[in-house]
């Protein structure tokens, strides 16, 4: 059994190993190093790029990311909860509503991204056809800025939240629901006394993949915010191209996992309870 | 037991599903006070009827009466019926106390503290409070599920199989509990169960149904006695029908018949030991086969022994179906 085991999660581990743990001890490494003249990396040693760190600029946009990453999760949260429980509740039509919302993942995010920009830029659709039904006379600020950039987020990372608080919904116990509404619970109250904190594991599990997927994205911040605001995720890509200081993106890279890590613990480490 | 009047009534009730009837035009009084139980085989409609009563699901037509006011398309929380469910169901998210005060609390009671000590008490889960479901034995659980769906003090009680989940070894001794906490609150009881020898040992009033329909009503000692149907009288326990008439193996015996009474000559093909008894069956010829109960010490049958049975006039089964 241990042997036909260990065959199963060799693939697993041989993947995870050689594509995660080293990368992270090579980024690990290239931070303790000096900066290349044409990027890359050289000697000698140094701590230099984590006494960069404490410049406050870094520690702003870090806490901007979070913000933004913690303003999107909750967004997503409040949308994506009552999606969840609409598609866990409406038989026949389920398995329509959840290729809906898988859909947009058969094209690359960029894709998607650049489709929102067509909408919404000046001469977009959106306001080249408020301006011809005479709704405005100038085009709405639709794209490069806030609303954008929490546009792009939301609508990229909503499906992380449904489908996993769709899978916890699916699992309760109808009898559950029947036995609220028969102590006297109406639906209300219900939803908030008892599915709501039956599906906490998939929304916990929901709400850490889209909030970890915001605090990391570069791309939406980029493109959708038109690069004005910058994000933890910009500030280390451009340390691997424009800025061509490796060692000081890889330092930023390690600093964000650390604070995604710690941030995370309390959710991660809360016990599961009582779901037999 | 009943103290006065008639607290659950169905008129003519039917519930269909497109190409499948699954109760048929039920009706049915169940006194107050009393424990009454829908007893039948699986499908024969009982736990759509239950459903029916506590609200989950809508009758296609008829009329169920609580204390006399239609209640049949009323919402399950706006009835003042509670149900054990055969799960349990209790929220696994709550601790026992926290399930016990749930009702009290959506139906915005003003005391929770006192009704709960009660039931806490009444049902001996004092020191269990804090636990959470997952910690509970099977036995507590059913008596937290109890507890909780009592504090609120229903007009009537609705029991889901109470016993089926329960360890076999358990039952029995659960079975005597649940009718002396009837007793003692005196709320009714109704009670679905598809064992024949739950529903006769803890009803003071059954309904046996089947398909749909309802066979017979009345109390386990009429409907054993006096079956209306072989349905009824076969599900409530074992009968041996001999052309017109059956008797139960209880009621055979096998020696030579005293005067008068009636009797076949029988051979002994086999003996079932079967712990409290034996079970002696016997060919009547003609091929018609009979079992008689006989005390489990008694070693004088063997097979291919020729014998007589006979039986009281007063024990045969005389169906009406089969008068006319």
């Amino acid at each position: 059994m241990k042997r036909i085991r260990a065959l199963f999660l060799m693939p697993s581990a041989v993947l995870l190993g050689v594509f995660f743990a080293v990368p992270l001890i090579i980024i690990a490494s290239y931070s303790l190093l000096t900066r290349g003249p044409y990027g890359g990396v050289a000697q000698p040693w140094t701590m230099e790029n984590y006494l960069r760190l404490a410049d406050p600029l870094y520690f702003t946009i870090l806490l901007r990311s979070l913000v933004w990453a913690v303003a999107a999760t909750l967004i997503c949260i409040v949308m994506g909860v009552p999606l969840a429980l609409f598609i866990s509740r409406t038989g026949k039509r389920r398995n329509l509503y959840l290729a809906l919302i898988v859909i947009p993942f058969w094209t690359s995010f960029l894709v998607r991204t650049y489709a929102w920009m067509f909408l919404l830029r000046d001469t977009g659709l959106i306001n080249s056809g408020l301006l011809w039904l005479g709704v405005i006379q100038e085009p709405l600020p639709l794209l490069y800025n806030a609303f954008a950039v929490m546009l792009g987020l939301v609508t990229g990372y909503l499906p992380f939240l449904v489908l996993p608080v769709y899978a916890t919904l699916e699992r309760i116990d109808k009898s559950l629901v029947e036995a609220a509404a028969d102590l006297g619970s109406r639906p209300l109250s219900t939803m908030f006394r008892v599915v709501i904190p039956l599906a906490m594991p998939g929304i916990r599990a929901g709400g850490v993949l889209v909030f970890v997927s915001c605090l990391g994205a570069y791309l939406t911040p980029d493109l959708m915010g038109g690069g004005k605001t910058i994000m933890i995720g910009n500030l280390i890509q451009n340390q691997f191209t424009s800025s061509r200081d490796w060692p000081f993106g890889a330092a930023l890279s390690l600093l964000m996992m650390v604070a995604v890590t710690l941030m995370l613990l309390p959710v991660l480490r809360r016990k599961e309870e009582g779901l037999s | 037991m009943a103290d006065g009047g008639t607290v659950l009534q169905l008129r003519e009730v039917s519930k269909t599903y497109p190409g499948h009837t699954a109760v048929d035009n039920l009706s049915l009084e169940v006194p107050r006070g009393a424990f009454f139980s829908l007893v039948g085989p699986s499908g024969c409609g009982k736990t759509t009827t239950l459903r029916m009563i506590a609200g989950f699901d809508l009758p296609t037509s008829g009329a169920v009466l609580l204390n006399g006011k239609d209640i049949a398309n009323l919402r399950p929380y706006e009835r003042n019926v509670t149900t054990v469910f055969q799960s349990y169901a209790l929220f696994p998210h709550l601790t026992a106390r926290q399930n016990v005060e749930f009702g009290l609390r959506r139906r915005g009671a003003r005391e929770l503290d006192g009704p709960v000590k009660k039931v806490i008490e009444l049902l001996q889960l004092a020191g269990k409070e804090s636990r959470k479901p997952a910690q509970l034995s099977g036995g507590e659980k059913q008596r937290v599920a109890l507890a909780r769906a009592l504090v609120v003090e229903p007009e009537i009680l609705l029991l889901d199989e109470p016993l089926s989940a329960l360890d076999p070894r358990l039952r029995l001794h659960v079975r005597e509990e649940l009718k002396s906490l009837q007793r003692r609150v005196g709320i009714t009881f109704l009670m679905v169960t598809h064992d024949q020898e739950e529903a006769l040992s803890l009803s003071d009033g059954l309904a046996v149904m089947h398909r749909g329909r309802m066979e017979q009503m009345g109390t386990p000692r009429e409907l054993y006695a006096n079956p209306a149907t072989r349905f009824v009288a076969s599900f409530l326990g074992l009968v041996n029908w001999m052309g017109g008439m059956g008797v139960r193996p209880e009621a055979m015996h096998l020696d030579n018949a005293p005067d008068g009474m009636p009797y076949r000559a029988a051979v002994i093909r086999s003996v079932t030991f079967l712990g409290n008894c034996i079970h002696v069956n016997v060919d009547l010829g003609d091929g018609v086969t009979a079992i008689c109960e006989a005390p489990r010490d008694d070693k004088s049958y063997t097979p291919g022994q020729q014998t007589t049975v006979w039986w009281r006039p007063a024990d045969e089964i005389r169906l009406p179906e089969d008068a006319l």
